[in-house]
């Protein structure tokens, strides 16, 4: 005779209601818990945690094969579909696990957009690929497409450039101009946080100042994470800094502490490019 | 060497088809186009056949294009790199490196008898159809390939599904390529005539084909046939014949480079 578990009712919902506020009275958008991630048998993140505050900057550096990028594309899921790829941990947004078998991957990565190292454009127009997101939502009331429309490319500060032409091939633009018009497109789906892997590594530095300016203009409606081996990039825009090595956190942190004063000889060592 | 090797193989071609036109050109005209064929050859024409080769060309398309891009996207973009997908990859392979006879006999077995479809238009569509299908599969592949793996992500990071990001990305983009490998495997399916000749198409038909269950020819068959017979006024008819159809295959040629030019100037990443 086997007793029963106790529990009787309806199976309590799971819910994972965790304090979301620091001491500082910081909010977490995203908290990454116990993530280990495997391409086959390679290890490639080991056991990393960490929390990303609303509405901030964090900048993940690290020396080349040290898993940033990985990581990144962890909390949008763009690493499902690498073949061999497994994980272990939580991905918590605002509180709930985004791996959980329930999670629409779709919904969620229009609430997490992302911005690639090169700019990569749809082969269509400058208009057409600000509207891509809406249109595949199924979105046809054209007022509503166009003022989105405009309203991100302005909001990417690229409307003034383009204005007059925006059924021009998104293709013919500048460097710099398709990736704040790649900027344009992730923004007209309203996400609220936006990752960004290297955007302006493929860019001039005029083009670069521009996105970068950008960036620290996005941080007050949006949480913002960016890969980059810029160290100076880093200095200058972000708020914490996550420097990874290995596959391992190393040391996070504020910005500004971590660039003047890590507590790690190994952060110091490559934050003044001793390695790296 | 190489360019003497090219220059050669060039000249035979064009003395081949400069005689072929010599011989055949005169025969030309709207008549032998409408005429059905007869015992006499002055009087004999295409028509069957040409009709014939029109069924069997819209037929195969229709079979082998949706199929063939299917299956081409299925195993690019679905399909697992299990052991599955493996042997189905090396067999397509070796698939379109098997003797268009082979196709004929399994024409002849599953369709004719099998499916009891007898020698009709259809059961020589679909045998015409897997002959090609592996010709589509491996350039629908290729083409989908050559999509930058960028432009998924982007799509796929808006939020789109992965049905969407095929549909709306990965087609058009890749669609200039898809196009020119279906032609260029519909204009093979064109030429051939053995495994036509196994499933049962008749070189004579006294009545062009009204439906796909019909009986019928194609121009290679009614080529064949002309060529065989012994008088030299048929043989004249096959010159005239093969005019036609080389004609045919050089207006798809001529569509699938105008296609791929006119795709790929259009997107240039």
């Amino acid at each position: 005779m086997e007793v029963k578990s106790e529990a009787s009712g309806p199976k309590a919902t799971r819910v994972k209601t965790e304090p979301r506020v620091n001491s500082e009275n910081q909010t977490y958008k995203l908290r990454a818990k116990n993530i280990d991630v495997f391409y086959g048998d390679f290890q490639a993140i080991h056991d990393i945690s960490l929390d990303i505050i609303d509405n901030s900057i964090t900048a993940f550096i690290g020396p080349s094969g040290c898993g940033k990028s990985t990581f990144l594309r962890l909390f949008n899921r763009m690493n499902d579909y690498i073949d061999g790829f497994s994980m272990n941990g939580q991905i918590l947004l605002e509180g709930q696990d985004i791996y959980d078998p329930s999670v629409n991957v779709e919904e969620l990565r229009k609430k997490i957009g992302m911005v690639f190292q090169k700019p990569n454009p749809f082969p269509k127009s400058i208009f057409e690929n600000v509207a891509y997101g809406l249109r595949i939502q199924g979105i046809k009331d054209k007022d509503f497409i166009e003022q989105r429309v405009v309203e991100s490319l302005k909001q990417a500060t690229l409307f003034e450039e383009v204005k007059d032409d925006l059924d021009k091939q998104a293709l013919a633009l500048s460097g710099g101009q398709q990736q704040r018009l790649c900027m344009a497109r992730t923004l007209a789906v309203k996400p609220s946080v936006l990752l960004m892997d290297e955007p302006t590594s493929a860019l001039d530095p005029i083009s670069t100042a521009k996105i970068e300016e950008l960036i620290t203009e996005l941080k007050k409606k949006y949480t913002i994470a960016i890969v980059t081996h810029n160290m100076q990039q880093a200095g200058r825009i972000s708020d914490n800094t996550v420097f990874l090595y290995m596959g391992k956190l190393v040391e996070y942190g504020d910005t500004q502490k971590i660039f003047t004063n890590p507590e790690k000889d190994r952060t110091q060592n490559y934050i003044t490019g001793r390695f790296g | 060497m190489g360019l003497t090797a090219t220059i050669l193989c060039l000249l035979i071609l064009a003395i081949f088809i400069g005689f072929i036109i010599y011989q055949g050109v005169g025969r030309l005209s709207w008549d032998f186009l409408i005429s059905l064929p007869s015992r006499f050859a002055e009087r004999s024409g295409i028509y069957t056949a040409w009709i014939g080769t029109l069924w069997v060309l819209v037929l195969t398309t229709l079979i082998s294009f949706p199929l063939g891009v299917g299956a081409g996207i299925y195993l690019e973009e679905y399909g697992k790199k299990n052991k599955l997908n493996k042997f189905l990859e090396i067999n397509i392979a070796n698939l379109a490196g098997v003797p268009s006879i082979i196709y004929g006999l399994l024409g002849l077995e599953v369709f004719v008898r099998l499916m009891n479809m007898g020698s009709s238009i259809l059961a020589g569509s679909l045998t015409l159809a897997l002959l090609i299908l592996p010709i589509i599969i491996v350039s629908t592949r290729e083409a989908i390939r050559a999509v930058p793996s960028t432009i998924k992500e982007a799509s796929v990071a808006l939020g789109a599904s992965k049905w969407q990001t095929i549909w709306n990305q990965i087609l058009p983009a890749s669609f200039g390529g898809i196009l020119t490998g279906v032609i260029l495997a519909i204009s093979r399916a064109v030429g051939e005539t053995a495994p036509l000749i196994v499933v049962g198409a008749l070189a004579y038909v006294p009545f062009a084909p009204q439906g796909p269950l019909d009986e019928f020819t194609v121009l290679p068959i009614q080529i064949f046939n002309w060529v065989s017979r012994p008088q030299h006024e048929f043989a004249i008819n096959a010159a005239a014949a093969i005019i036609i159809l080389l004609l045919i295959t050089f207006i798809m040629n001529g569509i699938a480079v105008y296609m791929r030019h006119r795709w790929q100037r259009k997107i240039d990443w």
